[in-house]
């Protein structure tokens, strides 16, 4: 068991800074790309990085702009793209419980988590004494975090310098990294909604585009719903 | 194209946050309250992953911006290149990435060559 403050810092930064920096640099750029492209200003990337926080919905909120659907449509996609939010944050927060009573710093510390930290929360906490865990988070998110930012801001400012052909390359990174990152996901009615997903996407974007998302995650992931009821699983990763 | 309103955009991002604060809020007062496998969240979780799915179709079949200028059968095969090399190659992310967005750019490199020769 780790009870050294120095020495939590430490693993937090060795596992932060590795493949999980990296990768958020790597699809932030995309990001930072695509919000150039389409035209937006570098504070929208920003703000998008920072307080969303989650590829997945930032991408929804840049697309469904550029695609013209209505503000309360944009971010009631953008919404529900991050209602994965919700199952993660019950199970990870009381991982790391504070030491004081009630849970106002929670709310500000839940902003952090991500699919990084919540993988890297589950496999250190069991190794990291109660009262550091925070601590370990915080570092670990506040790399992640930095990283990300740094992404998009080269990847906004940078795709104006870049050959044609590595400008494309880099928008293009934004829908491949999505599908990669959700489909390495061990979740089959998870996998099952995404594959059913795709096709419904595609034809109600040219049926009714004003509601294709929406449509799509209800009418798909209510399908996938009654799929898992029939064939239920014990593993519910979000 | 600067043709935004910024207190739009502004009003706009503001809310795609808030909306997405509202399930982290919303994971703090429920946490270890609620099952997290029950069924509203798992209803929840796969409307979420339908509409993703919809969304990277779109995408790649369908983009909007920049990457209509490019051929959907570059978009499909790169997407495809990516998705394999992460398949068969032990389910790393980076080098599937990588190797997707290189054959993507690859391929448009050489497209312009064969149609400007």
């Amino acid at each position: 068991m780790i009870t050294n403050p120095r020495a939590v810092d430490r693993i937090a930064i060795r596992d932060s800074l590795g493949y999980p920096a990296i990768t958020l640099l790597a699809s932030m750029i995309g990001f930072g790309s695509l919000v150039n492209e389409s035209g937006l200003p570098l504070g929208m990337a920003i703000a998008g990085t920072l307080g969303i926080w989650g590829l997945p919905g930032q991408l929804t909120l840049v697309e469904m702009h550029a695609a013209g659907a209505s503000a309360f449509f944009v971010i009631l996609g953008v919404s529900l793209a991050n209602a994965r939010f919700l199952p993660m944050a019950v199970s990870f927060m009381p991982l790391m419980p504070s030491r004081r009573k009630g849970m106002a710093s929670d709310f500000a510390l839940v902003q952090m988590l991500s699919i990084n930290s919540w993988a890297a929360g589950l496999k250190r906490f069991p190794e990291i004494a109660l009262e550091l865990r925070r601590r370990y988070y915080v570092v670990f998110g506040a790399i992640c975090m930095s990283s990300g930012l740094i992404g998009t801001i080269i990847g906004y400012l940078g795709v104006e310098m870049m050959p044609r052909e590595i400008a494309l390359g880099l928008i293009f990174m934004n829908p491949l990294f999505f599908a990669i990152l959700l489909s390495g996901v061990n979740n089959r009615p998870s996998l099952i909604a995404l594959l059913i997903g795709a096709p419904l996407g595609l034809f109600f974007h040219i049926v009714l585009p004003d509601f294709d998302l929406l449509l799509t995650g209800i009418i798909g992931g209510s399908f996938a719903f009654w799929i898992a009821q029939r064939w239920p699983q014990s593993d519910n990763s979000p | 194209m600067t043709t935004f309103s910024y207190l739009g955009l502004t009003l706009l991002t503001f809310g795609a946050i808030l909306g997405t604060y509202f399930w982290r809020g919303m994971g703090v007062l429920f946490a270890s309250r609620v099952n997290s496998a029950g069924a509203v969240f798992q209803w929840v979780t796969f409307v979420s992953y339908a509409m993703l799915g919809g969304l990277i179709a779109r995408m790649v079949v369908l983009p909007i911006g920049p990457l209509e200028e490019t051929s959907l059968l570059i978009r499909c095969l790169a997407f495809a290149t990516g998705v394999i090399v992460f398949l068969l190659l032990g389910r790393r992310v980076l080098p599937a990435v990588l190797i997707g967005v290189g054959s993507f750019i690859a391929m448009i490199f050489f497209q312009v060559l064969l149609l400007s020769s």
